[in-house]
């Protein structure tokens, strides 16, 4: 694949990421980077064990489904979205480290949650390096559904598939510890976090060592607020939740898939390590649920403080 | 200690290539095979038994030639070319008689190899990307091959349970493609258009025949213990597994799959038996980390498996048969091995 070396080639031109974020001004910044990640379209991948064996490959889906070259399509389409619809703004980015295994844990909100495509693009254009996202099996039964996700770097969130792209392959991946019921809970509820699952992510993290970092996002509540749920539809078409968003009752139809404006800003909170011998079969559940809930607690704080500081919901 | 091996099934793909490879190794003593039909494989120093499908004379068999190794490779896993009923007497059936034969009453059994599937895992929605021997399945199985075969896995595992002492080797084998091995897949993949699922494109995993057979001869030389997930390296997608081989992707549609498909397989334009349409929905995937600590790697890589696949199909395309055929000549191996006349290195 020739175009991974010369993307390699580019990185090594632009400067250092961190002196870069003094000079800039900090609205300036996201409308530069989503520039600069236009020009260079792919991200680098790291060297693959078979890469000497002499075999040719039609596609470049990697062993999780996720193509590169797709990714670049996503990021291109996306790119407008995340630039001039959402405004994405980050904090923090520099606390996401450039080489090695990380969990991002992030708060999960609308209908259909836009911080996960948001977190994907914004990493992998800051950053360079690609992300993971880890969700529901209920995307694989869908037909094209289930294969584009897959494609654009999306893979069922079960504990081994966390511990090998994590710990033997040192990828950065994303996952909501609420699950479906961050994204199915009403508008009334907003920036209320849910349960954090039984603490799964925590215990991945000390399995492969690699630290959690928290990312607290604001903005995707009012993207798609969801009014009420159908359970009844829901349980008749087998998915987890059917709502009835703000979106459809203003835009009709279009709403299924038109988001509200709201401004969307995400903080990354500092990286949490665990001091637990990795690569154990079992954790203490005790500590694991401890510390899942402090990550839960400290992240639900962040959010509050964020809401604190937004003045608007469309401006930020 | 110089290894006497018997070899079920000598008479199909695995057990002829196996007693080539065991013939080479000076350690083996006396390779014996047993199989309901001739030989197909040229052999230089194994002896063929006839015995029926299911081993019915295997314990005399065992008490008569003092094998202290069994390579059991003649597990079906290939739905379309036996009967449910006749997969049923060979792979459930054939193995119980063997465990049984094995584990008589002052045995000379030192180890057993079972060579079994990544089927056993099957195929659904709720999968792991990768399996790991002690993950479990996570739908039900549903298919008559999947069936037989964790039937006798849970045969092998009582035996193993049942005698400690013994070695009880059990290997998982993912979807096998290579120069001569004729599957489901590799007939869809010869053929012009070739069956897929509209909408889904699963990612598949290959492990070369020549590396079932080091495999299986590895775990035999060395005495390997336990449950082993055999694969190559990586994944490929469907579509580009499809693009390799040069054959066109027929769309089946997503809904009444079995239905769509049904005149074409009657036709014998496709094949799809019921364990390879889940696996062209959601593919399968094995984590080989165990396998890999006890030494061994296959050689290819899963896309190195499709490659050299391709690359037999293409000479076959071009030149028809590619090998000359073997026909096991009694009368020949008889004065080759036992005639006074002939002298034998090593004899």
């Amino acid at each position: 694949m020739p175009a991974v070396p010369e993307r390699r080639a580019r990185s090594s031109e632009t400067p250092d990421p961190t002196r870069y974020h003094d000079r800039v001004p900090a609205s300036r910044q996201v409308a530069q980077h989503v520039e600069r990640a236009a020009r260079a379209a792919l991200v680098a991948l790291p060297h693959l064990k078979d890469a000497a064996t002499p075999t040719a490959r039609l596609s470049d889906v990697d062993e999780w489904g996720r193509s590169e070259h797709m990714r670049s399509i996503a990021r291109r389409v996306f790119a407008p979205v995340y630039k001039h619809w959402f405004r994405a703004e980050w904090e923090g980015l520099e606390k996401i480290p450039k080489t090695g295994g990380a969990l991002l844990v992030a708060n999960h909100a609308g209908a259909l949650p836009p911080d996960a495509p948001t977190i994907m693009h914004g990493i992998e254009v800051e950053l360079g390096r690609p992300v993971y996202g880890m969700a529901d099996y209920i995307f694989r039964r869908v037909p094209w559904v289930g294969t584009m996700w897959a494609r654009v770097g999306g893979l069922p969130a079960h504990p081994d598939n966390a511990l090998r792209l994590l710990k033997d392959q040192g990828q950065l991946a994303v996952v909501f510890p609420e699950g479906t019921k961050g994204p199915s809970k009403t508008y009334a509820d907003r920036y209320r976090l849910r349960r954090f699952g039984r603490g799964g992510f925590v215990e991945i993290a000390m399995r492969a060592g690699v630290p959690v970092i928290p990312i607290a996002v604001v903005g995707a509540e009012e993207s798609m607020p969801v009014i009420f749920r159908l359970p009844t539809l829901a349980r008749a078409l087998g998915v987890p939740y059917v709502p009835v968003t703000a979106n459809v009752l203003v835009f009709g139809p279009l709403g299924l898939l038109l988001y509200f404006p709201s401004k969307l800003k995400l903080r990354v909170l500092d990286p949490v390590t665990f001091d637990v011998p990795p690569g154990q079969e079992r954790y203490s559940k005790s500590r694991v649920m401890e510390e899942a809930e402090s990550i839960r607690l400290h992240l639900q704080e962040s959010l509050y403080e964020m809401l604190r500081e937004r003045r608007n919901v469309f401006f930020g | 200690m110089a290894r006497r091996v018997l070899i079920t099934g000598l008479d199909s793909f695995w057990g002829g290539r196996m007693a080539q490879a065991l013939e080479s190794d000076p350690e083996v003593e006396m390779i014996l095979g047993v199989g309901t039909h001739e030989p197909s494989v040229a052999l230089e120093r194994a002896e063929f038994v006839r015995a029926d499908e299911t081993y019915s004379i295997l314990s005399r068999i065992v008490r008569a030639t003092q094998v202290d190794t069994i390579v059991h490779t003649f597990l079906v896993v290939d739905s379309t070319r036996v009967s449910g009923r006749e997969m049923h007497e060979i792979n459930v059936i054939g193995t119980m008689n063997l465990l049984a034969a094995a584990g008589q009453p002052g045995s000379p059994v030192r180890q057993v190899v079972v060579k079994s599937s990544t089927l056993v895992y099957g195929s659904a929605s709720t999968d792991p990307t990768w399996f790991r021997e002690e993950t479990s399945r996570t739908s039900a199985a549903r298919t008559r091959v999947e069936r037989s075969l964790i039937e006798v896995e849970g045969f092998v595992r009582d035996f193993a349970q049942d005698n400690p002492s013994m070695v009880v080797s059990l290997l998982r084998f993912a979807n096998v493609l290579g120069t001569n091995i004729v599957t489901p897949i590799s007939s869809n993949l010869s053929r012009p258009w070739c069956p897929s699922v509209a909408g889904y494109d699963p990612l598949l995993q290959f492990v070369e025949e020549g590396d079932v057979v080091g495999c299986l001869e590895h775990v035999t030389r060395n005495r390997v213990r336990g449950i082993y997930n055999v694969a190559g390296e990586g994944k490929l997608p469907w579509s580009e597994v499809t693009a390799i081989c040069g054959t066109h992707r027929l769309h089946l549609s997503p809904v009444a799959t079995r239905v769509a498909a049904a005149p074409l397989v009657r036709l014998g334009l496709i094949e799809l038996p019921p364990e390879l349409e889940s696996l062209l929905r959601f593919g399968r995937g094995v984590d080989t980390s165990r396998i890999s600590e006890t030494g061994f790697s296959c050689l290819h890589s899963t896309a190195g498996t499709v490659d050299s696949f391709v690359r037999s199909l293409r000479l076959r395309r071009s030149v028809h048969k590619a090998q000359p055929s073997y026909t096991y000549e009694s009368d020949i191996e008889q004065f080759f091995r036992h005639s006074p006349a002939a002298t034998r290195p090593g004899a």
